[in-house]
């Protein structure tokens, strides 16, 4: 386990500006304690500094896993953020997908949201940008990338795309091994 | 009385005694064969056809199996015996009589794929012996040891990078080349490259990160700075966004010029300004904090 270099700060802050916006500052700089982010076998954790201190006691084979997993670095140090890192992102999104009852199955299942599935969307969503999707009954269901901007997803027909799946709570039970 | 008896008790006990040992000891011209191993006893009395005609065939037969069923049970007996869970075993010694084949005889297997080519191209088997004297392998052999040795008794030993050999691998000749490059007065930085040579991969030392449980408000506070930094260097204006407005607010105004002729001016006058209203108050919060575009 150590502390990320610059450069991995870095990248990741990126992406997750991505879905929250300028509120990163809000998880680095928290009231209710101090968090911080470690990187241990190429997966980023972000825990309290207790838990840290916990943590040292084990050997770095013995240890799995420390705090939450926002996400890992892939072999080229591009930074991945995995469905693990929800919870700390939906109450800070900035844009939001409210998906349909009937397709939100549907993208529990790994598939993209298609414009007949969606519910709501927040007003001025650029396109390619991070959201967070949500059921009707708003529950953090995933995240992904929105494929059209709201003015469009208006006027686009009812098969087309409109949100990319990337992450979804579903992969909490497809991607058992792979999350830690 | 008494004494007529007992004589006659012990003359009957002698004469039972006798009949015993009549029982268990056979007389026989010839000697019978033995394969105790086999449980067999090959006898090769002749058997006169007069004996065979005269008695009952089946009591003569008998009598002759009885026989010679004694001669191998007393052969059996005289084999070691021992105890096995309350019944005395007999050690049998390995049979001696040669027995025919149970089966046919395996007919020849014809030749395999690989038979047949090197019948045919002339391949013979040929061993080779893993065992070859290597110079160079005994030389690094021996270098080892000596390191190893220094190592554990903390001599100090002169920097050897490369070792001379006869055949060199491409790790090695070019780990030779490196070395070489790197060994000028300015560390190889003005050192030519060939064409199609690429510049070494782990140029540097190894990487030195920050302790585990560094200073938590001094890494807050770089990371906070390097968050300010990424804030100000994102645009706060958003072009498109921009272009798409200012487009949009042109084609109202052609729009609403368009119009002008039809309708009255003072219906347009506040529809037109809650329009740009509209427009000003979205521009502003468009241009305030959102994200620009990545």
């Amino acid at each position: 386990m150590r502390p990320l270099t610059e450069e991995e700060t870095k990248a990741m802050f990126e992406k997750l500006s991505k879905y929250i916006g300028e509120n990163i500052k809000l998880l680095v700089d928290r009231p209710d304690g101090t968090y911080c982010f470690r990187l241990h076998h190429d997966r980023v954790y972000y825990m309290s500094e207790k838990i840290l201190k916990l943590a040292t006691n084990f050997s770095r084979d013995k240890l799995i896993s420390v705090g939450t997993c926002f996400g890992k670095f892939t072999k080229t140090k591009k930074f991945r953020l995995h469905i693990t890192a929800l919870d700390f992102l939906a109450p800070y999104a900035k844009f939001k997908v409210w998906v349909k009852p009937g397709a939100e199955q549907s993208f529990l299942y790994g598939n993209h949201v298609l414009k007949s599935g969606l519910g709501r969307i927040t007003e001025n969503t650029m396109q390619y940008q991070g959201v967070v999707v949500y059921s009707m009954a708003d529950v953090p269901l995933g995240f992904g990338v929105a494929a059209k901007t709201t003015q469009e997803c208006r006027r686009v027909d009812p098969l087309t795309i409109v949100v990319f799946h990337q992450a979804d709570v579903g992969e909490f039970i497809r991607n058992e091994d792979t999350l830690t | 009385m008494a004494a007529c008896s007992v004589e006659e008790l012990l003359a009957k006990a002698e004469q039972e005694e006798a009949e015993k040992l009549k029982t268990i000891s056979v007389q026989k011209e010839l000697d019978l064969d033995f394969d105790v191993g086999n449980l067999l006893a090959c006898d090769k009395n002749r058997i006169e056809s007069k004996d065979f005609k005269e008695q009952n065939k089946e009591d003569f037969l008998r009598s002759l199996a009885r026989d010679n069923t004694q001669l191998l049970i007393n052969e059996i007996w005289k084999v070691p015996t021992e105890r096995v869970e309350e019944a005395i075993v007999a050690k049998l010694p390995e049979p001696t009589t040669r027995l025919p084949r149970e089966k046919p005889p395996p007919k020849p297997k014809p030749p395999t794929k690989w038979e047949q080519f090197a019948k045919l191209k002339g391949i013979q088997k040929k061993k080779k012996t893993n065992l070859v004297w290597d110079e160079t392998r005994v030389a690094k052999n021996e270098f080892n040891r000596l390191k190893n040795v220094a190592r554990s008794q903390k001599i100090k030993t002169p920097g050897v990078g490369l070792l001379p050999r006869a055949k060199q691998s491409k790790d090695e000749l070019s780990k030779a080349v490196s070395v070489a490059k790197t060994s000028t007065a300015s560390v190889g930085r003005f050192q030519d490259r060939l064409p199609k040579e690429k510049p070494p991969k782990n140029a540097g030392k190894r990487r030195k990160f920050e302790p585990l449980i560094g200073d938590f408000s001094s890494e807050k506070h770089k990371q906070l700075e390097l968050l300010k930094v990424m804030d100000s260097k994102r645009p706060k204006l958003d072009i498109t966004k921009a272009v798409n407005k200012q487009m949009r607010e042109e084609d109202r105004e052609e729009a609403a010029s368009r119009k002008k002729g039809g309708k009255g001016g003072a219906a347009r006058r506040p529809k037109g300004k809650g329009a740009k209203g509209k427009g000003g108050k979205a521009g502003g919060g468009k241009r305030r904090g959102k994200p620009g575009k990545r």
